[in-house]
């Protein structure tokens, strides 16, 4: 993992220097936002469900390590196997150990954020083990050689003739071919045949049943279904904050996610594995890698009760303009712009300030975390270890030292009025004005307000 | 922000705003807060409200020794640096029984940020209860059923966040529940005036306080964007509850050939008219 | 201290305000026609209904799908439609079913809110098929429908499960520039037959 301090503001412009792609980008992500909010709106006790389903994360995070006990001796009475990582790189541990115990030489992979989060492909793959992303987005940014910019539409900054252009090199499809019927059913074909020949499937997991001890799997496509129904074993991959008390719980969660996420009623599959295919082995990886200590930070905490929706990037005017990639981390966006920081906030210093403070994430998150709070407090923490740079830390104490004595605020108020229009525009409009680069400053009034009430109360 | 009410799992109080009338009012000591950035650069817009306020009978003051709320410092995570500047806000205006203030993100910034810095101190609690924003104060305090006046054009509103999600002065299109907007009813009465269809009602403006600066490409590519939707919409005059916003919006504009007027709610209800400048 | 106990002891360290297991939401979404609500969902996600009056309308009913009558292998697990073309037995390799062009399997019941039919390894042994198979017909009684998943879940117990799923409508992606295509990984098709 590198650990260049990531500038998203200097990312961002990068991206918006190609307006029309960003508008393109924009666009397409809130279509998205668009469509839940139709979806969302036909369920009249939306904000009940939501509250019921914070509560029930809240909960379960509060009494965490016995619902996964619980979990554990409920699947292990099924004859499933779980394993424990503490850290990603045990987790990729135990993977590779598994399919080597298995003679696995090919693996069908579904989307697992977490997979993506422990870095496992480049693992597999330097123990001669070939490993499929078999979602089609994923696939796409796979033989890309890209990282996915989003976390339920991996490949949504790329364009079909650029998908048109991948297939042409990686699957023989004809040169200039653009139409999305075509790339996926040539996708279909080629996704079969490593269907066909994978030794294991590994999945991510939406929902880990402390009740029952079984995981639940929500796809549109069907690869993960396929993907472990073919061979004789099925890995599943869990981060611990996935965990819910009871299948009851499911309602709540299948009601709320597809609408969020996409705007659909629920995912065409949300599959409930309690067992593997006969003659098989399900074994299900519990991943900690850091959630422990998110967990004790009070201020931070609730960002584990995450479902992975995505909502929260589509509606983000700042991630619709800057896409994915700006934020590099494995999840991006709001969410991302508190789980990366709250881990490593001398990288990620600058993603809490990715971020206009508007709010719109917290109102559409399924479980009502309080992202816009998160972020602000994160910046707290972020400029208290002074990661924050000087330049920015000096002027918020300028600003606070004036603002402390009136006569001072006073002063620099007429003094900035009287000297901002008598200076030659060069010298106000130059590199060093960020503000004026594609914006005028305000008018400068010759009276400011409380010399035009002073005026009026003498009278 | 947090939420009103606070939609925290941990927190079940419920914010009581007791409805008062104009007679008890009268009696009452109210403070006039004016964001320094409207202070020194928008002078007109504290006018407005203290004209709007009187207007309708509430005698305001303006205690002098006021500056800043502390938000710039707050939202940069300098939290030292934000205190002393929340204590002299708590001073300034520890005697006024109500406390208005034409800007949403002013409002939040004391209703929801400063219990980090003065959970404790003699009178903060009182501050949290009666501090308003301009449009919260006509609407749930004096009940005002609206303003008469003409004012025969298109009305963009951009519905600023910190005051829409913050404060709840209107219904937000995330959520799910029973329209709304504090804003909106208070300019419907106004004879002649029609109200522009936005294809994305409350996006960000991209101001963010020192977003706008620190993120500047962003900022703008998101304040163009708003810009566009109302210049569709047929926008006049665009307005919002927030100057902030509108300094944004307004720079921008004044880079280019526009009819577009930008006007603070305060001045629209206080009978400005539409200015030949932007 | 292996990584369980590392985990779990780490996780005890910290004790969390306790939020109380909430009950579900008073007023849910009901609907004064559940079957038609659920037509409705099935055909906006891509699928189709088909209400027949008894087992024995179902070949006739499948016979006006164009995928069914194209079909060469057509494995029936419902006792009134016959199995056509190639042969499967469970215990059979999975990989077998990869000529599978069309599966008609029995759903245990309906939901009403998001078109979906929950159907389990009970009545699909090689689960393998519901998603291999070119085209999915799933066969549901009427009068087995519920309003929501909250009747759903009441409504299945998994003292015994090894593999269940809802299934609502074809499979299908939008991962190419938010173009919506029918037929991803999974059926291309899928028809609910309602048995009244």
């Amino acid at each position: 993992m590198a650990h260049t301090r990531v500038d998203h503001a200097a990312n961002a412009a990068a991206f918006i220097k190609n307006g029309e792609r960003t508008h393109w980008h924009d666009q397409a992500l809130w279509f998205v936002r668009a469509k839940r909010d139709r979806a969302v709106l036909t369920v009249s006790e939306w904000e009940q469900l939501r509250e019921t389903a914070a509560q029930i994360k809240r909960h379960t995070l509060a009494h965490l390590a016995d619902y996964l006990e619980q979990f554990e001796e409920q699947a292990t009475r099924r004859g499933i196997h779980v394993h424990w990582a503490s850290t990603a790189d045990e987790h990729n541990a135990i993977v590779l150990q598994i399919l080597r115990e298995h003679g696995a030489q090919k693996v069908a992979k579904s989307k697992s954020m977490l997979t993506e989060e422990c870095e496992l492909n480049p693992v597999l793959e330097r123990h001669g083990i070939e490993v499929v992303d078999t979602d089609l987005g994923e696939r796409i940014v796979q033989l890309r050689e890209e990282p996915p910019s989003h976390i339920v539409l991996p490949a949504i900054h790329i364009k079909k003739e650029e998908v048109g252009q991948t297939f042409h090199e990686h699957l023989g499809t004809a040169a200039g071919a653009t139409d999305p019927k075509y790339l996926t059913e040539a996708a279909r074909g080629h996704l079969r045949s490593k269907f066909m020949a994978a030794d294991a499937g590994i999945t991510g997991v939406n929902f880990a049943i402390a009740e029952t001890g079984g995981v639940v799997v929500c796809t549109n496509e069907g690869n993960a279904d396929i993907g472990v129904a073919l061979p004789k074993l099925h890995i599943a991959c869990v981060g611990i904050e996935k965990l819910i008390p009871r299948a009851a719980d499911l309602a709540v969660f299948t009601r709320l996610l597809a609408r969020n996420a996409t705007g659909q009623p629920v995912t065409t599959y949300t599959s409930h594995f309690h067992g593997p295919v006969p003659g098989g082995e399900l074994h299900i990886v519990l991943v900690d890698n850091g959630r422990h200590e998110l967990r004790e930070r009070a201020l931070f905490r609730e960002s584990l009760c995450c479902i992975r929706c995505g909502a929260c990037l589509n509606t983000c005017p700042v991630y619709r303009r800057s896409g994915g990639y700006s934020y590099s981390a494995t999840i991006p966006g709001p969410i991302g712009s508190v789980l990366n920081p709250a881990r490593d906030p001398k990288r990620y210093y600058s993603l809490p300030y990715a971020c206009s403070l508007c709010g719109s994430c917290a109102d559409v998150c399924p479980v009502a975390i309080p992202l816009d709070e998160q972020l602000l407090q994160l910046r707290g923490v972020i400029a208290g270890k002074k990661y924050l740079p000087l330049s920015k830390r000096l002027m918020m104490k300028a600003a606070s030292f004036v603002m402390k004595r009136s006569w001072l605020y006073n002063l620099s108020g007429k003094m900035a009025r009287w000297w901002l229009p008598k200076l030659p525009r060069f010298l106000v409009y130059n590199r060093l004005n960020a503000w004026g680069r594609q914006r005028e400053l305000p008018e400068t009034p010759k009276r400011s307000f409380r010399e035009l009430y002073r005026k009026r109360h003498e009278q | 922000m947090l939420r009103e009410p606070p939609a925290s799992v941990y927190n079940q109080t419920a914010r009581f705003v007791p409805a008062i009338t104009l007679l008890q009012v009268d009696k009452m000591r109210i403070g006039l807060f004016v964001p320094c950035y409207v202070d020194q650069f928008y002078p007109d817009v504290g006018m407005a409200t203290l004209e709007l306020l009187e207007s309708l009978g509430v005698t305001v003051e303006f205690p002098t020794a006021q500056t800043c709320c502390g938000q710039p410092m707050a939202n940069t995570g300098c939290q030292s640096e934000t205190r002393p500047v929340a204590e002299k806000f708590l001073r300034v205006f520890r005697d006024f029984e109500r406390v208005v203030c034409p800007s949403g993100s002013c409002v939040a910034m004391v209703r929801h940020h400063y219990g980090q810095y003065l959970e404790g101190q003699p009178g903060y609690r009182e501050l949290v209860a009666k501090t308003f924003e301009l449009c919260e104060f006509l609407v749930d305090v004096l009940h005002v059923p609206g303003i008469k006046g003409s004012f025969p054009y298109r009305v963009g509103i951009h519905q600023s966040c910190h005051g829409l999600r913050g404060l709840r002065l209107a219904s937000s299109s995330e959520r799910v529940g029973p329209t709304f907007s504090k804003v909106r009813q208070l300019l419907e009465p106004l004879e002649g005036i029609t109200f522009s269809q936005l294809e994305r009602p409350d996006e960000c403006c991209g101001f963010g306080g020192t977003f706008s600066i620190n993120e500047e490409a962003v900022s703008c590519h998101m304040g163009h964007d708003r810009l566009a939707d109302h210049e569709r919409a047929g926008t006049q005059v665009l307005t919002a509850p927030d100057m902030s916003c509108l300094m944004h919006l307004s720079g921008i504009l004044r880079r280019r050939r526009t009819n577009m007027h930008v006007m603070h709610i305060a001045q629209i209800l206080a009978g400005r008219s539409v200015p030949n400048g932007k | 201290m292996n990584s369980k106990q590392e985990i779990l002891t780490a996780l005890r360290r910290t004790r969390l305000p306790d939020v109380a297991l909430p009950s579900v939401p008073d007023e849910l979404t009901t609907y004064a026609d559940p079957l038609a609500q659920f037509r409705q969902v099935v055909a906006a996600v891509g699928g189709q209904t088909f209400d027949v009056q008894g087992p024995a309308e179902l070949a006739a009913a499948l016979r006006q799908l164009d995928a069914y009558r194209a079909a060469a292998n057509v494995w029936s697990l419902v006792p009134e439609v016959p199995s056509q073309g190639q042969r499967w037995q469970s215990a059979d390799d999975p990989h077998a079913l990869e000529t599978l062009d069309f599966l008609v399997a029995p759903g245990q019941f309906a939901v009403a809110e998001n078109g979906a039919v929950w159907i389990t390894d009970d009545q699909v042994p090689d689960r393998a098929a519901l998603f291999i198979t070119q085209h999915l017909a799933l066969v549901v009684p009427a009068r087995e429908i519920v309003q929501n998943m909250h009747e759903a879940y009441q409504r299945i117990s998994f003292d015994k499960a090894r593999f269940g799923v809802f299934i609502s409508g074809p499979s299908k992606t939008a991962d190419i520039e938010q173009s919506l295509v029918i037929g991803a990984h999974g059926a291309r098709s899928a028809t609910v037959l309602l048995v009244h």
